[in-house]
């Protein structure tokens, strides 16, 4: 019994009117700001960091936790009304729940979405509830080998498997790292690329960086295509499921619920790879596949379930090893260092009210979600008809004057405006932002513990394997960098073995 | 925001649209290539990509000598400059990878002249995070709004006057009045 009261002094947390409130804002806030097409979960986050910074930790945590959830539903809100996914994730709703709507069946399309999302989030949750804290006992043992070569695996399957080109991705985290060295060095005291400049001194601080480049460049690059116009959202007719496409998703939510699991552990994972591959694993293996792409609901349910899953489970290596899965996981690392709390094994021993509170106030969101998600469906498609002409500089405004809130520095709205425009040139030139934030958040962490490690092996680099978790971490991370170019290799020998030229989905599953 | 997105999302995924239903097992790898907009951006030529590609070698070669300014250490002793001597290395390298294969990259945007407006919003931003210290929020705000609104989204004069006058007021009931951020402002 004794190991249950933490739990049940979780829930004590999640009961505190300020922890019930923020909860509701977060998810409230999430769906809105995810039914506007442009900013997903991580660019809503980071836009709203300034607002947590008054907020106790475990609320500010749980606030952003359900914008995070909240977010990743409303996505989901015009994937299937305008055939535009509000963030990743959502890509591959498109394909059915427009479908769907244009079948006169939006309303059950988003039914199915939030029960799918409800069902694939508490589902993950329970096992989150058992998981996490065995994850962190056994890396209570880890040292600076292991977080070097963790870090490093983390950050390189970030960047292996995001879009665009893979160079450019391992440019993004190459730059991210290097932007995490400016500053004063931790061991030696010298002043490292500050231009002399007193702001830089202490650092780069991680919102301007996330505001920017996700809120900022995003905006901007959205500006230059705003000339092609926004269809408007159909009319919603019954916005529940019924029986016969309940019993039609049953399967799919299930299987939807362990994938997006066991994706969402793995670094690089998370929700867009998870909804992916429900959704493959849906087509395969239905009856009838050539239902698929024309208004199937298991090619909601499937991907919809597995993405909300996901999204719970990658909160595992973040709070228990303190290594974000993916670019929202580092802005949400980001804001629990603001907050002044390191995410790692020792958090469930030394603070397990804000770990529990965290993990539990997940059941009451998702509850939130489900519940709200039914009624607000007309308010999100009002909220669609809002001009993005009028919304655009609303957001600017929150973005620069927030920025501001956070530490009282002119500096940081300059700071913020400079990585806009490089989170916009990185995106016309095929970078994308996700791993340069991530590697930007793990920098330190990274170089401290390779530094420390060095030492401890008196400079000898094969020290890292004489260790069993360090050393198969980073066998993990050869096979990773080697196995690509040898998968090349091997087909330009043998042209004739590459039959398809698709990728088999067990390749990246 | 606002606008449709027709792009990359923040996580690395283009955006759906319309088109023909793309094959599950593409999908499922995280390279495949998602269905592009037949409306979407063009695409850069080689030259954007090899010019793109230089910065990043450029960016390289910098951090090696700023490296080797702060103290190339050792394994034994890592010093101020090793990690970033390491990284510049490993960035000149990754540089000298996206030039060879300029020619066979597809992945950028070329700009348009839809890019000025881009060049405008920017503007706007500069010269509030210039003026704000000075004059505070209210007037570089209604002049930013005004523009983004009227300039930038061609809105009506009268849609964007009092639209850009209704933010900044409610921005300045809000943080000024309602949370007390000592946010620089001129009333």
């Amino acid at each position: 019994m004794d190991s249950l009261a933490p739990v049940l002094d979780g829930f004590a947390v999640v009961a505190e009117p300020q922890n019930l409130l923020y909860c509701l804002v977060g998810v409230v806030v999430g769906m809105l700001i995810g039914v506007l097409p442009g900013l997903g979960p991580a660019a809503t986050i980071a836009v709203l960091l300034p607002l947590t910074i008054g907020l106790e930790p475990v609320t500010a945590i749980i606030m952003l936790a359900g914008i995070f959830y909240g977010a990743q539903y409303g996505g989901t809100i015009t994937s299937v009304l305008l055939r535009l996914p509000g963030e990743a994730s959502s890509v591959v709703t498109v394909f059915d729940g427009y479908a769907m709507a244009r079948q006169g069946r939006a309303g059950t399309a988003l039914g199915i979405a939030a029960v799918g999302s409800f069902v694939g989030g508490t589902i993950s949750i329970v096992a989150l509830s058992f998981l996490a804290p065995v994850v962190a006992s056994v890396a209570l043992d880890f040292g600076p080998p292991e977080y070097t070569a963790l870090a490093m695996l983390g950050i390189l399957l970030v960047a292996t498997v995001s879009g665009g080109g893979k160079v450019k991705a391992l440019v993004a985290a190459c730059v991210g790292l290097l932007l995490a060295t400016v500053g004063r060095d931790g061991f030696t005291g010298a002043e490292r690329f500050t231009f002399d400049s007193l702001s830089l001194a202490d650092g780069l601080d991680f919102v301007p960086i996330a505001m920017g480049l996700f809120g900022l460049g995003e905006i901007l690059h959205t500006l230059e295509q705003r000339h092609r116009g926004v269809q408007a959202p159909p009319k919603l007719k019954k916005v529940w499921p019924g029986r016969e496409d309940l019993r039609a998703s049953r399967g799919a939510i299930g299987r939807g619920s362990v994938v997006g699991f066991v994706l969402g552990l793995l670094p690089g994972g998370g929700a867009v790879l998870a909804s992916m591959a429900a959704y493959a694993l849906e087509k395969r293996r239905s009856k009838t596949p050539e239902r698929f792409g024309k208004g199937a609901v298991e090619g909601v349910a499937g991907p919809e379930t597995a993405n909300n899953a996901a999204a719970t489970s990658s909160f595992i290596p973040l709070l228990t090893l303190g290594i974000p899965a993916n670019a929202t996981m580092a802005v949400i690392f980001g804001a629990l260092l603001i907050q002044g709390v390191t995410p790692g094994p020792r958090l469930v021993a030394e603070d397990p009210e804000l770990f529990w509170g965290v993990v539990n106030s997940m059941y009451l969101g998702n509850v939130l979600l489900l519940v709200m998600s039914i009624p607000m469906v007309g308010i999100f498609v009002r909220v669609l008809r809002v001009r993005g002409t009028l919304l655009a500089p609303i957001t600017v405004m929150v973005t620069l004057i927030g920025v501001y809130t956070v530490r009282n520095s002119v500096f940081d709205i300059g700071l913020v405006v400079a990585f806009g425009v490089l989170g916009y040139l990185m995106k016309k030139a095929g970078f994308e932002p996700g791993p340069l934030v991530l590697a930007f958040v793990l920098g330190s962490l990274l170089e401290s513990n390779l530094r420390r490690s060095l030492l401890l092996f008196d400079g000898d680099p094969t020290g890292f394997f004489t260790r069993p978790i360090s050393g198969v971490l980073l066998v993990a991370f050869l096979v990773v960098v080697l196995l690509p170019v040898l998968t090349a290799a091997r087909r330009r020998l043998r042209p004739s073995d590459d039959r398809s030229g698709r990728p088999d989905v067990k390749e990246h599953v | 925001m606002g606008a449709p997105s027709h792009d990359r999302t923040p996580e690395g995924v283009p955006d759906a649209a319309p088109g023909p239903v793309p094959d599950p097992v593409e999908l499922a790898s995280p390279a495949a290539p998602l269905p592009v907009e037949e409306e979407g951006p063009p695409t850069a030529g080689p030259l954007a990509h090899l010019v793109a590609a230089l910065v990043v070698v450029a960016l390289g070669v910098a951090t090696v000598v700023a490296s080797w300014g702060l103290g190339a250490g050792s394994a034994q002793e890592p010093d101020a400059g090793t990690w970033p001597l390491v990284l510049g290395v490993l960035v000149t390298v990754l540089g000298v990878l996206l030039v060879v294969g300029a020619r066979r990259t597809h992945d950028a945007e070329a700009f348009t002249r839809h890019s000025t407006g881009v060049l405008l919003g920017v503007g706007t931003m500069v010269a509030f995070a210039l003026l704000v210290g000075r004059i505070g929020f209210e007037i570089p705000g209604v002049l930013l709004c005004l523009v983004w609104m009227r300039v930038l989204g061609r809105e009506g004069w009268r849609t964007s006057v009092v639209a850009s006058l209704a933010v900044v007021a409610a921005f300045y009931a809000i943080f000024v009045g309602a949370l007390s951020v000592p946010v620089p402002h001129l009333f």
